[in-house]
């Protein structure tokens, strides 16, 4: 730590750091633009300016950049300084000269940083009276709007979109005071990421389109915190509500997952709860009906029937666990397809087992060696991706520090770095958006990836088995073997995609033998939890039905039609006598359901999810229940359970290896100062007004039983636990960088430790076996084709495709092949187990021959066993 | 001592002097124009809606008896979907009015508007808009802003230079 | 010399004196607006008489919230308790000759007696209302009533040594030569003062002092049982008017008119004077209250009272 002293004040400061890092960690309001923890410093915008003296008989000092700045022992500044205060001001108003009257009209208000550093350096007054200059917006899709006039010049958006985030299509154009931000022409913008840019603008030229369909203002939203339910690596994210609908989601820091971003999913996403479709009464025989009525008939059935319960990996741990309790842990399904289920069940055992730690994304981020075996990141953990781009910069980071460049120096690591890269090996069936920044990729069967992998787990440590044939990928085994063995910090990534549960074993051969952290992909929400909640498999639960031991299904929150063949499905939906199914949307399954329970979102309820790193983490519902839709678990709990608590703690009991699900948040018992914790700001507006046109007489605040926070803004100021913090807001800091106050120091965990409960801690060494089950190398069949699935992170998801946003971009249900036989975009038929499905086919030339890759989830591709076989013609 | 029976006897004095009651209802009293009673929404001098549903209003407001939510049309004019003020909680302090940056909001000096039910108290956007600018006559908010509006391109709002080619090549 | 008819006589005496109490709400409301140069409310019938009226059918009609956390029982009687003990007092009043309930033989104690208990209905109400600023009015009440009761008694003593009777028409009788104000200024000085407290009347209001306490140890009342304490004060108004007219100023005696005209007139004239104190006093610090009370008047009744006694023991 080094001694630097703010105004005579001495502070310690992290002298890896610049300054201006070290004044916001002491809570000191120094204004900036350009500067971004996770962006470093350019020293673009000229507003985080200081006084520095040589020493304390300095009187004269000189004005610097505090960004530009190392905070080295015994530096002095002034923040205070009249000069440099006249100084900042100056800069602001030379921002604002072409800035346009926008603020009661743009979505930034009120949470604008912009607005933030004008009001903090004291700038009221507009004395330029001359022509602004101005330009066209441009459309860039569904998802971020464009107001380019609002635009200050810091570059946030470019160096995060280009240089964190590897996009290429928004860029900088024109120069002088007309610097313009955009794509070189109207379109989508095509990076995953792109929504990122709406929290990384500190002006409106970005802001979130989907809600600007529905606009709040931050003052006005009621928040909570929320896990992100479109993949299993648990994001954490804070959702917004007004007047009883979601309005949006937005980053909630989490220094080991998230960090500031989100993936255009995740954040988009959350339109599905707002849906028109979505079921928001019960629903007993094609009629609506009561809650009470409906409970009572459920009662009854389960009561008079024999019941099984089928569950479900993006359903909470409750809402599986309350299922469980009803029907009785005999007759408790696991909701996860069969296929996979298998898969799930092999990477828990080897997480259970050891060696290997599962990663954070934050360790991720700074793996310097990392191989991903049969994953295609982007669209099966988006953000998980975005991690591992930041990981081929540390292998070139290690050279600048021996250049003694500071790492918060942006422009001077990538000069020092220029187009160097650590590094990252992918070995799929079919190329990935990370291609690009991988040193190495192979492109192979899944058995063959597999054998790829034992191949190098083999290199590294002769004793792990390998195949007899040999092969000349050998080479480049060998060669990823060297680079992991020489890793400081190595990583594998792997996963369900390929569907083999060959590819896993090799990754955990490889992470074994290399002794790396090991990562796995899991493909909901709750899988995990879902998978460690155990039960039945879901071909038990049709044989059940079908051998006539039970006649009444009650399935949650799970489009069955996703998980088995449609015939299957249909003949157990026929065969049962009475059908009840909790869920969300209507989907082919809710539709044979003879009783059907409208379950709360996770906007609408509280719950616990187990991510893919095995971090068990709470969600709480964002605004009080307004109509009959609530939680699973609530429609399915015995009366004696009254909260989440009591859920939570007869879980605990039932479950020993998931209680950690009662310490994934504070309980509903918890207080500060005696006081809840509010989940709407403190300056809501018309508490008055909103339902007085129902009823003059304004309603009660209703209590929530089930958590610590408050369903308005009253309750403590106080900065909350990092698992119950609904949304980040600081005297002076409205925008989303207020997030700077929360944490420890700026860009580190939250004070008081980060969200979230890890399940799996790396078991001791001693002797683990190595998986020596290698599969046969992968031969085409003649007339078939090896059928795997093929992931979209628009489109795979179910339930952000009701979103308009990401329906909008979803990528049409394909076929891919490496093939003379078809014409890209030629209709043809795909034939399986599954069904005959007609699809527009494309052609990946990087493909291996015989392997077809099919666009999972997108209707009608559902309920496909994976791998299986098929054969694929020219349609008729 | 003393000087409390004198007061009381001043006080007791006053029985004799004139009273200072305005009798309402029957006399009116003078009411100048920026006297804050009933809260209308005003238009712009071209018959538009004034009210861009910034949402100020309603936060300045100390007893939150304004809600609104905005909504905008195809050309991306923004205004209130409702805009809804509930008298029976409002206490006519004027802050609504302060906080209005497009000066849509305004009190006006009528003040009688009491009810026998407080449901009637409940005003909605077609029963607060009225016909006119109200006490701002000139101000248009949209020829200021720069977002571009049905009838108002980039570049055409006061003091605004047209917009720039991004694809030249000069300086 | 009792009353002929005693049932009549009480109901008389109540409902004249309950009829009253209400009719002050009115006048004391007209003559507070007559200082203060407003008109006070004149739109319900003819001069607002029916002000009272619709007062009352207000707060009839309001709803007579109990709050949860009260002592039930204590809280529903005490309102009970300063109604009744002012109107037992009324018994012994002597109207005109002849025009009284009881005439005790020790109606002057009698009387102090009764206002005594009245402190009863302030503390208990203070203390069941579980609220700390009605348990702070009730204690001041308390220290208050306590207080002044000391002196009030005894600088009525010297009207007790002159007329040598408790009773009040007796008392009332020994005047004919001359009121006793004359010879028992101090007396009477002292006895207004002290009334003013025991009715807690501004300036002596503390324990309901609304700019401190809300409204005092009747903060969590509402409705009738409030109704109660604000009639219960307007009669404890009038009772010290009329025992003041009784005890200085020669009860109904008067020349031309009857006797009851004459004691309503004063009676009416001391209520009067009541409404300018209110209009016109500050209320005092509650320590400098004390102090008056103890180091003033106290010392001041005694003074009184022994010279009185000399002066009789001399005359004699
Ligand atoms: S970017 Fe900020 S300062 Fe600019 S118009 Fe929008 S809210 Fe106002
Ligand atoms: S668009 Fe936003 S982030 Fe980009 S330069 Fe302008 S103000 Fe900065
Ligand atoms: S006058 Fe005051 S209380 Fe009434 S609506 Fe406006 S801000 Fe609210
Ligand atoms: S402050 Fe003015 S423009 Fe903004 S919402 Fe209120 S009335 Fe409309
Ligand atoms: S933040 Fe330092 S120059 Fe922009």
């Amino acid at each position: 730590m080094a001694t630097v002293y703010v105004d005579n004040k001495a502070c310690e400061m992290n002298p890896e750091e610049n300054l201006l890092h070290g004044c916001l960690s002491h809570g000191f309001k120094l204004p900036y633009f350009c500067w971004h923890p996770a962006l470093g410093s350019v020293g673009a915008c000229r507003q985080c300016a200081v006084k520095q003296f040589k020493d304390d008989k300095d009187s004269q000092g000189k004005i610097v950049m505090s960004c530009m700045t190392p905070a080295a022992e015994g530096t002095r500044i002034s923040i205070a300084d009249p000069e440099v205060v006249a100084f900042r001001a100056g800069i602001i108003e030379g921002l604002m000269l072409n800035h346009p009257h926008d603020c009661p009209v743009c979505d930034e208000g009120g949470e604008c940083h912009l607005q933030d550093m004008t009001v903090m350096t004291g700038h009221d007054y507009r004395r330029y009276e001359f022509e602004k200059r101005t330009f066209r917006n441009q459309d860039l899709g569904p998802l971020v709007n464009h107001e380019m006039n609002r635009c200050i010049q810091c570059y946030r958006c470019v160096r995060y979109y280009r240089d964190y985030a590897g996009g290429r299509d928004l860029n900088a154009f024109a120069s002088r005071d007309q610097v313009f931000f955009g794509r070189s022409e109207d379109g989508v913008l095509e990076n995953e990421f792109s929504g990122n840019l709406v929290e990384i603008c500190p002006t409106g030229v970005f802001t979130d389109k989907t809600l600007k369909h529905h606009y709040a203002r931050k003052w006005d939203q009621q928040f909570a915190p929320s896990v992100c339910v479109h993949c299993a690596l648990g994001c954490n994210t804070d959702a917004g509500e007004r007047y009883g609908s979601l309005r949006r989601i937005v980053n909630r820091y989490n220094h080991e997952i998230n960090g500031y971003f989100l993936c255009d999913r995740g954040r988009f996403g959350y339109e599905f709860v707002n849906s028109e479709a979505r079921l928001r009464q019960s629903v007993l025989k094609d009629r609506p009906t009561s809650a009470a009525a409906a409970r009572q008939y459920l009662d009854q059935t389960v009561a008079n029937g024999r019941v099984i319960g089928i569950g479900s990996p993006r359903a909470s741990l409750e809402s599986n666990f309350a299922l469980r309790t009803l029907v009785g842990p005999d007759h408790f399904y696991s909701g996860i397809a069969d296929h996979e289920a298998k898969l799930v069940g092999l990477m828990l055992e080897i997480l259970r087992r050891g060696p290997m730690r599962t990663p954070t994304l934050r360790d991720i981020e700074e793996s310097d060696v990392v191989l991903i075996l049969g994953e295609d990141l982007t669209n099966v953990a988006p953000r998980m991706a975005l991690s591992v781009r930041q990981s081929v910069r540390q292998q070139p980071m290690e050279a600048v520090k021996k250049l003694k460049v500071p790492l918060w120096l942006d422009h001077g690591v990538r000069d020092a770095m220029q187009d160097a890269r650590g590094p990252l090996y992918i070995a799929t069936p079919y190329r990935t958006r990370l291609d690009e920044v991988a040193t190495a990729t192979f492109r192979a069967a899944p058995d063959d990836l597999a054998r790829f992998g034992f191949a190098i787990a083999h290199a590294l440590d002769s004793s792990a088995p390998i195949s007899h044939e040999t092969s000349q990928d050998w080479l480049m085994a060998a060669a990823i073997a060297r680079a992991l063995k020489a890793a400081k910090k190595p990583l594998v990534i792997s996963g369900t995609s390929c569907a083999s549960e060959a590819v896993i074993q090799a990754a955990a051969n490889v992470a074994m033998a290399a002794n790396t952290a090991l990562s796995f992909t899991a493909p909901e929400c709750n899988t995990i939890g879902a998978a460690l909640m155990g039960g039945n498999s879901l071909s038990a639960a049709f044989q059940a039905v079908k051998d006539g031991e039970a006649d009444t299904v009650i399935i949650l929150e799970n489009d069955l039609y996703r998980r088995a063949p449609q015939a299957e499905v249909d003949s157990m939906l026929k065969a049962a006598t009475h059908v009840i199914a909790l869920d969300h949307l209507p989907n082919p399954t809710t539709e044979k359901a003879e009783l059907l329970l409208p379950a709360g979102t996770f906007a609408e309820s509280d719950g616990t999810f187990i991510s893919s790193e095995g971090r068990v983490q709470r969600f709480l519902q964002v605004s009080a229940p307004q109509n009959e839709v609530m939680a699973s678990w609530r429609w399915l709990k015995p009366d004696h359970w009254q909260s989440l608590d009591d859920v939570l703690r007869a879980m605990a009991k039932a479950l020993p290896e998931l209680d950690a699900a009662c310490d994934a948040a504070p309980s509903s018992k918890f207080r500060i100062a005696g006081a809840k914790i509010p989940r709407s700001p403190l300056r809501e507006s018309g508490r008055t007004a909103a339902l007085v046109n129902i009823n003059i007489s304004e309603p009660k605040t209703p209590d929530d039983p089930d958590s610590a926070l408050s369903f308005s803004m009253e309750g403590t100021p106080d900065q909350p636990p990092a698992a119950l913090i609904p949304f980040f807001w600081s005297p002076n800091w409205n925008s989303i960088q207020a997030v700077n106050t929360y944490q420890k120091e700026v860009g580190g965990p939250l004070r008081g430790g980060d969200a979230g409960v890890r399940l799996f801690e790396p078991a001791p060494r001693n002797g683990q076996a190595y998986f020596s089950a290698i599969p046969r190398a992968f031969s085409p069949r003649q007339g078939a084709w090896l059928l795997v699935p093929m992931y979209h992170i628009f489109g795979s998801d179910e339930l952000s495709l009701a979103a308009p946003g990401i329906r909008e971009l979803a990528t049409k249900p394909h076929v891919a092949v490496n093939s003379d036989e078809f014409a890209e975009g030629a209709e043809v038929e795909v034939n399986c187990a599954a069904g005959t499905f007609r699809l527009p086919v494309m052609i990946h030339r990087e493909m291996p021959v015989g392997v077809a890759a099919l666009s999972v989830g997108l209707s009608p591709l559902v309920g496909i066993q994976w791998p299986t076989w098929g054969k694929i013609a020219r349609a008729k | 001592m003393l000087s409390i029976l004198r007061t009381i006897w001043y006080v007791f004095l006053h029985s004799f002097q004139k009273r200072i009651t305005v009798q309402y209802p029957e006399q009116k009293p003078y009411l100048a124009p920026r006297y804050r009673g009933r809260i209308i929404l005003s238009r712009d001098p071209d018959g538009g809606e004034r009210c861009v549903a910034c949402n100020l209003c309603a936060v300045a407001c100390p007893v939150g008896c304004i809600a609104l939510q905005a909504t905008e049309d195809k050309n991306g004019r923004r205004y209130p979907e409702f805009f809804r003020i509930n008298f029976s909680r409002c206490i006519f302090c004027g802050y609504c009015e302060e906080a209005c940056p497009t000066y849509a909001i305004q009190l006006t000096p009528d003040f009688e508007i009491g009810e026998f039910h407080r449901k009637n108290l409940v005003y909605e956007k077609e029963d607060l808009l009225i016909n006119g600018p109200g006490k701002h006559p000139g101000y248009n908010f949209w020829q200021i802003a720069g977002v571009k509006i049905g009838g108002k391109d980039k570049g055409e709002a006061a003091h605004e230079a047209a917009p720039v080619d991004v694809h030249t090549l000069l300086p | 010399m009792t009353s002929p008819h005693p049932i009549l006589s009480i109901l008389g005496v109540a409902i004249v004196a309950l009829s009253i109490a209400a009719f002050l709400i009115w006048v004391e409301r007209r003559l507070l607006a007559l200082w203060q140069d407003r008109y006070g409310p004149n739109r319900v019938g003819p001069f607002g008489l029916l002000q009272v009226a619709a007062d009352s059918i207000k707060i009839f009609m309001k709803e007579d919230w109990i709050p949860p956390f009260v002592d039930r029982p204590v809280f529903i009687l005490a309102p009970a308790i300063v109604f009744v003990t002012v109107l037992m007092s009324f018994a012994v009043l002597p109207v005109a000759p002849g025009i009284i309930v009881s005439d005790l033989s020790v109606g002057l104690l009698f009387f102090l007696a009764m206002s005594s208990l009245g402190v009863y209905s302030v503390v208990l109400a203070g203390w069941s209302s579980n609220n700390k600023y009605a348990l702070l009015g009730g204690l001041r009440a308390a220290a208050q009533m306590l207080s002044y009761e000391v002196f009030m008694g005894l600088s009525l003593m010297g009207v007790v040594l002159l007329a040598g009777t408790f009773s009040l028409p007796a008392i009332v009788e020994a005047q004919r030569t001359i009121w006793f104000v004359i010879p028992q200024f101090p007396g009477f000085v002292l006895f207004l003062i002290a009334g003013l407290a025991e009715t807690r009347r501004i300036p002596f209001d503390l324990p309901e002092a609304e700019s401190e306490l809300v409204a005092g140890y009747h903060s969590e009342y509402s409705g009738m049982k409030f109704g109660m304490f604000f009639v219960g004060e307007y009669m404890g108004v009038s009772l010290i008017s009329a025992m003041i007219s009784v005890l200085f100023f020669g009860g109904w005696l008067g020349p031309v008119l009857p006797g009851v005209v004459w004691f309503f007139l004063k009676m009416f004239s001391f209520i009067a004077f009541f409404v300018l104190v209110r209009a016109a006093l500050p209320r005092p610090r509650f320590d400098q209250l004390m102090s008056w009370g103890w180091k003033v008047m106290l010392p001041l009744a005694l003074i009184n009272l022994l010279a009185t006694g000399a002066a009789v023991l001399a005359w004699r």
